[in-house]
């Protein structure tokens, strides 16, 4: 399956290499180089790219390319989970996956990727098994270890890989018992010209932070599982016991992890917490632009919208833009042409806005196009599709644990066509 | 303090150490430029300058390797992994590293087996020094230390190693511990691709991996399977129905390798399940919603297809996983819809498929590329999803086209408009190569529907004057393939295209104009020449495939207009005839003698007219996509539609389905699970469960030390009484029972036991009386109460015909649990005697009761529901054909005697091979009662076996006999009307005999 790992930085140097099969020279990467230098984004490289003996399959996160090497047909979505799973654990393990962090910790990396792929074949994914074979890194632990010569790699043998519920380690003990539970949803939506809806859906993810001990066994209702098109569950979830009640049962991993993630059924019409007034205009023959941009809130049940951004990819011809916010900051940059402005939180009352003018290049002809304009945005206490959990239980044991739970609603990918 | 003082000290050094070796580095490196300049073979110089500098380098690692601290292994061992990583060499280390194989610290041990498995292929015979060390660990008790011993011996790719691990791997996988095991299925793939010839021994590991029951090690072994004899699907058979029903639990990574394994082989088993559909499509849906009485006309026209249960069991099986967190694992199962499912079951996948839109882009790029495929022979399954494929200024290029791929498949009459809609704000995109594409696309929707094709032409005349070269080139193309579907109303675009030609630069784009303009010269009589004309002026400065169209304009307007363009096509025709480009000259000279007709020139000359302007066949404009179907979806070579070293093609479908009956197997049972509770009472497996049961396993590997053979043979020893085995049977409700309601067990136990003895006198006693219980409910599934069932084969207490079954109920949870009774059952005509409901059970407590089940002889499950106060549970027992009999008594003669009536249709019979340890007729016995609750005939001949039984429900006879051959073969007869039990029987008994 999986041949050998290679991590290669946005300036195109390989800085770390694994191979779990005999050895692939790094020379298999030029042709990987070759297929950058033809992109003309980084996100434009093909995923898969075929070379003369070897797949090369990649997947680019945090500005850093992981370079699989296959050597005969394999679906190339195993390989790419995989590689999206590594950089998931390896965000786990140093809080971020950089470059730097990866350097710094060489060795547990190295350990990481071991226990995880044996032969090319994974084996130990699982962010529960791998923290009892390889202890993550902390200050303290790192310390420590310079002092006494201890090691990272755990003492005893990981239990979770042969028990029923592989995702959770044993022997977990906590003195506040505490369950929280993130409702967040992510609106994708296309708005026109006109302000008129294209397409809107919602996405949803149930994101747990689970710290019992013990083995606990959880149920959790919501109050319309109806709403709930299309989920897909966390290995935990007893997928049967969802097909026949609609709730969701499971003895959860220990930590942080994804519980469910959603899709609201497209028939119910989403409800757009923002609109945006637009005017941005390109005469012809004149150097000069207008650009006048209003944001205000619909549909939000009363809650703040915060956190705005909004952002804009600027025709080349820009030169500059010259522009008035009414509050927050606006920056834009000259060479990528990107303009962003830095709302903050809408006031109904006071709603913001962004005028004032851009100078294009003398003599372009005018823009065929107007830009599309990005919107980001959070609306705490909320969910927008109006998922509500019921409840909570625990059986399984004795104590009585903390619960809580949080919703938020997001902008996805949320486009204003202009 | 101290120790910790002198490691910082020891640190620091180091640090300063490595910065000096830094700034060496480089110099050292400028004077091995300098050295290869002057050496004669410049790369040994590099290579002795290497070793030069990194012996400088390494000294300090070897002696850190050497020294007696483990701190300062360690610290080494960290900084060689560290080389390793950048992919510098540290092999010269290997005497010093080697040596630390056997240390305690397990972070040492495992960064020495991190360089081991690099290193050892290039340093083979130093390798050895470590294999001994391995070899030890294989043997030790904690099964980790076995699994990583394993792993990293099986690594080491050294040839002269491979019989050391030929052994290592048949012994693994024979391991209790199935973590082992999985690491033996691993070995097998890497022995295999270190010595091809080993390839027979590893298959008969393999099968026997394949065997395995615990979900640890399917995905491995077959993955094993796969690289090493996909094409021995015959070993797939017996555990088809196994691998289906683990499935859902085994790890994600093995679902996948699974998942795709099984696509291939269903296609080689199973018939088509789409013939049937195209009737269905005919039928127009109408079939579906009408009558019962058309629906059956209609069925009795063709012969229906029915789906093998098996077939039906694979798609059932792996519809949860559309769930699955896992991509790879969505993906996998849709291709499995898609190649397997009948046509209308595939649409369930579509959901799933958009939902995986929203991943990472490289995941997108994978779904988008297999959506486009499905969705050329498919539109139906995703046009409710259309506006889930509409483009995203921040989409990555490949994303864009590969979305704009799909909404052209998608488009028809009713969402066209919606679609070029737009498609206008596409062609308008910042991104030229998308816009582009765009404008392909609108291209193909246009011949595609002729509604819109006179609405596309129009818009894409007008982006005719498009600012943008590109645009205005790919529009020019565009209409060119329009134009020559419907040429004859287009003069208009044509001129206006003329007009354009002045300012297009693009070779394409002109090019096409000019074959326009020749082969529509009789449409613009005006035009044509002079364009002609102008292409004279510029012809050297053209690009070839514009000077090939112009050729070719020459001649098409010399056959028309000889008398305006004759001086023109002859000027442009010498200036061909002298041109750098072969091409050109080459196609300048065929015209010349086609169309100028001089005494050499042959027959051809006459036909000029009719070849150069006969009517061409409109260019169809087809997905990209067209043929990617011939690959399976979601590989590697669909991806990239090339055929990937190793594709395994994906079969037709058989036109005769193969014997089903391969598929079947028995339900084998470890002679030790029947051991009438003499040790702990194991837990069964149970398929309903969400979670499998590895408690098994985990009870064998603490009994590791006692050994298999024992076990079974203590268990075969207290078996062979039968008394005694009855009295346990009496005794465990007792055991287990709960104060409360003693009075109503007493009573029970009474009758039963009244029963057993009046029973006695009549019916032969079962000399076997087998105490398995089969798991009926879960406590997790169960909110704590569990239940679990046993049939006691004695005659069931409240009618005849009825089959006794024995049900513990267990309650799990932490409250009491109240009025515990059936509720509904299914089918409704389903004949229960249910137990009394039971008010209340404390935590903790169990209760024994007992049901009386009619079958009606058939292994039907039957399926009720138990309930209590507040829940209901699902539940269903389904009896082994053994169950459903009762001993009967009767003497040879009698047996004969009925025998002789049940001949013909009546009888069935197989010779079977069986166990050496089963020759014995204590034995045979033994195994025979184990499965069947009939009674022994006593028998004058030593070799015949007979034994006489009835059913339960029908009273019908069952006679089997058992006729001994030499070395251990043996002829089995059953004589029963009830034909279809008698295979079953056949099949069980045959299973139970041929294991020891």
């Amino acid at each position: 399956m999986i041949h050998s790992l290679f991590l290669v930085n946005a300036s195109g140097d390989i800085f770390l290499e694994k191979h779990w099969k005999s050895v692939v020279s790094r020379s298999v990467c030029d042709y990987f180089f070759e297929a950058q230098e033809r992109a003309t984004e980084p996100e434009n490289v093909p995923p898969v790219i075929p070379t003369p003996h070897h797949y090369l399959i990649s997947v680019l996160r945090h500005r850093i390319y992981f370079v699989a090497v296959i050597q005969s047909e394999v679906p190339p979505l195993f390989v790419i989970e995989f590689l999206h799973r590594v950089v998931d654990t390896f965000q786990d393990y140093f809080g971020v996956c950089t470059e730097a962090a990866i350097k710094d910790n060489v060795v547990v990396v190295y350990e990481l990727l071991e226990e995880m792929l044996d032969n090319g074949f994974p084996l130990a994914t699982e962010s529960n098994i791998l923290k009892e074979l390889i202890k993550p890194p902390t200050i303290l632990r790192t310390m420590v270890n310079t002092i006494t010569g201890s090691t990272n790699v755990g003492e005893q043998l990981p239990t979770g890989q042969l028990s029923v519920v592989p995702w959770r380690r044993t022997g977990v003990k906590y003195t506040n018992n505490e369950a929280y539970f993130d409702v967040v949803e992510e609106i994708d939506a296309i708005i026109d010209k006109s302000g008129s809806t294209i397409t809107a859906e919602i996405q949803g993810v149930i994101d747990a932070c689970v710290k019992l001990t013990g083995m606990p066994d959880l149920t959790l209702s919501f109050m319309n599982p109806r709403l709930l098109d299309d989920v897909s569950f966390h290995p935990c979830v007893r997928f049967k016991r969802w097909e026949a009640e609609r709730i969701l049962s499971f003895i959860p991993p220990d930590g942080n992890f994804r519980l469910l993630s959603y899709h609201v059924s497209s028939q119910n019409l989403v409800a757009i917490p923002v609109y945006v007034k637009h005017n941005i205009t390109f005469r012809e023959g004149s150097s000069q632009g207008r650009f006048d941009l209003t944001l205000g809130p619909k549909q939000t049940m009363g809650k703040a919208v915060e956190s705005v951004l909004v952002s804009s990819q600027l025709p080349r011809g820009v030169l500059n833009a010259n522009l008035n916010p009414s509050q927050g900051t606006y920056t834009f940059d000259p060479v990528t042409k990107m303009l962003s402005w830095d709302v903050g939180k809408i006031n109904p009352q006071k709603l913001p806005s962004l005028k004032g003018t851009m100078s294009l290049q003398a003599g372009a002809s005018k823009p065929d196009e107007n830009p599309t304009i990005n919107i980001q945005f959070k609306i705490q206490q909320m969910a927008i599709s109006g998922l509500k959990v019921n409840r909570l239980d625990m059986y399984g044991e004795k104590y009585k644990p903390f619960k809580g739970i949080k919703y938020m609603t997001k902008a996805g990918k949320f486009q204003v066509r202009t | 303090m101290e120790v910790g003082f002198s490691v910082g000290a020891v640190r620091t050094v180091l640090a300063s150490a490595e910065n000096l070796q830094l700034t060496l580095k480089t110099e050292l490196s400028q004077e091995e430029q300098a050295l290869t300049n002057t050496n004669s073979n410049p790369k040994d110089a590099e290579k002795a300058g290497l070793i030069v500098f990194s012996g400088l380098r390494n000294e300090d690692l070897k002696e850190m390797l050497e020294s007696n601290k483990e701190s300062h292994k360690l610290e080494a061992m960290k900084r060689v992994v560290g080389l390793i990583a950048k992919g510098k060499n540290a092999s010269e280390l290997f005497p010093a590293v080697v040596k630390n194989v056997a240390s305690k610290n397990i972070e040492l041990k495992k960064l020495v087996y991190v360089y081991l498995v690099r290193y050892a292929e290039e340093q083979q015979d130093l390798a050895l020094l470590s294999i001994s060390t391995f070899q030890r660990a294989l043997k030790d008790p904690n099964q980790f230390i076995r699994a990583s011993a394993l792993r990293v011996l099986s690594s080491i790719r050294v040839p002269i190693i491979v019989p050391i691990m030929m052994l290592a791997i048949k012994e693994a996988a024979a391991d209790l511990s199935p973590y082992v095991r999985k690491t033996s299925a691993h070995a097998i793939q890497k022995l295999y691709s270190l010595d091809a010839d080993q390839k027979e021994q590893l298959i008969e590991v393999i099968e026997k991996l394949l065997k395995d029951k615990s979900t640890l090690v399917a995905g491995s072994v077959v993955m094993a399977f796969e690289e090493v004899c996909p094409d021995r699907i015959d070993l797939i058979h017996k555990n088809y129905r196994k691998l289906c029903n683990l499935l859902v639990d085994v790890e994600e990574w093995g679902q996948v390798v699974i998942i795709s394994m099984l696509t291939r082989y269903a296609r080689t088993q199973f018939t088509s399940p789409w013939k049937e559909d195209a009737v269905f499509d005919e039928n127009n849906e109408k079939a579906f919603y009408d009558s019962d009485s058309e629906e059956k006309k209609g069925q009795t026209e063709s012969k229906p297809y029915i789906m093998d249960p098996d077939h039906r069991l694979l798609l059932r099986n792996t519809k949860p996983l559309l769930q699955s967190r896992n991509t790879a694992v969505v993906m996998s199962v849709a291709q499995l819809y898609w190649h397997l499912a009948p046509k209308h079951e595939v649409s369930i996948v579509t959901k799933s498929l958009v939902r995986l839109l929203r991943s990472h882009r490289e995941v997108q790029y994978i779904v988008l590329q297999n959506i486009a495929t499905m969705s050329i022979q498919r539109k139906g399954m995703f046009e409710p999803f259309m506006k889930s494929f509409y483009v995203r200024s921040t989409d990555a290029t490949h994303i864009k086209t590969l979305k704009l791929e799909i909404l052209t498949n998608l488009a028809n009459e009713a969402n066209i408009s919606t679609i070029l809609r737009e498609f206008q704000t596409y062609v308008k995109s910042q991104d030229k190569a998308f816009a582009a594409a765009t404008i392909q696309a609108i291209g193909r929707c246009a011949t595609n529907i002729s509604e819109v094709t006179d609405t596309c032409l129009n818009g894409l005349v007008l982006l005719l004057s498009n600012r943008d070269e590109t645009v205005v080139a790919e529009s020019v193309v565009v209409i060119k393939k329009l134009l020559q579907t419907q040429p004859t109303q287009h003069s208009e675009i044509i001129k206006h295209m003329a007009k354009l030609f002045d300012n297009i630069t693009v070779p394409m784009a002109r090019a096409s104009i000019l074959w326009l303009m020749g082969e529509y010269c009789e449409r613009v009589p005006k035009i044509a020449p002079d364009v002609l004309r102008k292409m004279a002026k510029t012809f050297t400065t053209e690009e070839d495939i514009v000077k090939l169209q112009t050729v070719n304009l020459a001649a098409k307007l010399y056959l028309t207009n000889s008398k305006q363009t004759k001086l023109l096509t002859q000027y442009i025709l010498n200036l061909g005839k002298y041109d750098q480009n072969y091409d050109i000259r080459d196609r300048t000279r065929f015209i010349r003698q086609l169309i100028v007709p001089n005494e050499k020139s042959g027959a051809l000359n006459k036909y000029a007219r009719r070849i150069l302007l006969a009517p061409k066949p409109a260019p169809v404009l087809e997905s990209a996509f067209k043929d990617r179907d011939r690959f399976q979806l979601g590989t590697l070579s669909h991806s990239l539609n090339i055929k990937a070293t190793g594709y395994q093609e994906l079969s037709d479908w058989p036109a005769v389905a193969p014997d089903q009956s391969v598929r079947n197997v028995e339900v084998i049972e470890p002679v030790k699970e029947w051991a009438p509770l003499v040790g702990k009472a194991k837990q069964p497996k149970s398929d309903d469960k969400f979670y499998s049961d590895e408690e098994e396993e985990k009870d064998e590997e603490e009994s590791e030390s006692s050994g298999s053979d024992d076990s079974s043979s203590s268990s075969s020893s207290s078996s062979s009484s039968s008394s005694e085995g009855l009295f346990y049977d009496f005794m465990l409700p007792c055991e287990l029972h709960d104060t409360d309601s003693t009075s109503l067990l007493s009573l029970y136990l009474f009758i039963n036991l009244l029963l057993c003895l009046s029973a006695q006198s009549q019916v032969t006693t079962p000399s076997f009386s087998p105490v398995k219980t089969y798991e009926l409910l879960h406590h997790m599934s169960g909110k704590g109460l569990a239940a679990k069932y046993h049939f006691p084969r004695q005659p069931c207490l409240y009618q005849p015909n009825m089959v006794a079954v024995q049900v513990i109920l267990t309650n799990c949870s932490d409250h009491s649990l109240e009025e515990i009774h059936i509720g509904d059952r299914s089918p409704a005509s389903l004949n229960i005697h249910c137990f009394n409901t039971i008010e209340r059970l404390e935590p903790e407590a169990s209760v024994t009761v007992s049901m009386g089940i009619d079958f009606s002889d058939s292994t039907q499950a039957a399926n009720f529901q138990l309930c209590t106060k507040t829940d209901q549970f699902s539940v269903s027992i389904q009896p082994a054909v053994g169950e459903l009999l009762m001993p009967s008594s009767m003497t040879e003669e009698e047996f004969c005697k009925d025998q002789g009536k049940l001949l013909g249709m009546n009888e069935t019979s197989a010779t079977i091979t069986m166990a050496t340890a089963n020759t014995s007729s204590l034995a045979i016995n033994k195994q025979l009662l184990s499965v069947a609750n009939v009674g022994v005939v006593s028998s004058s001949q030593n070799n015949i076996h007979r034994f006489a039984g009835r059913t339960v429900s029908s009273g019908a006879l069952v006679l089997v006999s058992l006729e001994l051959r030499e070395s251990s073969t043996a002829l089995l007869t059953i004589n029963t009307e009830k034909s279809i039990m008698a295979s079953m029987l056949l099949r069980d008994l045959k299973q139970a005999l041929a294991m020891a």
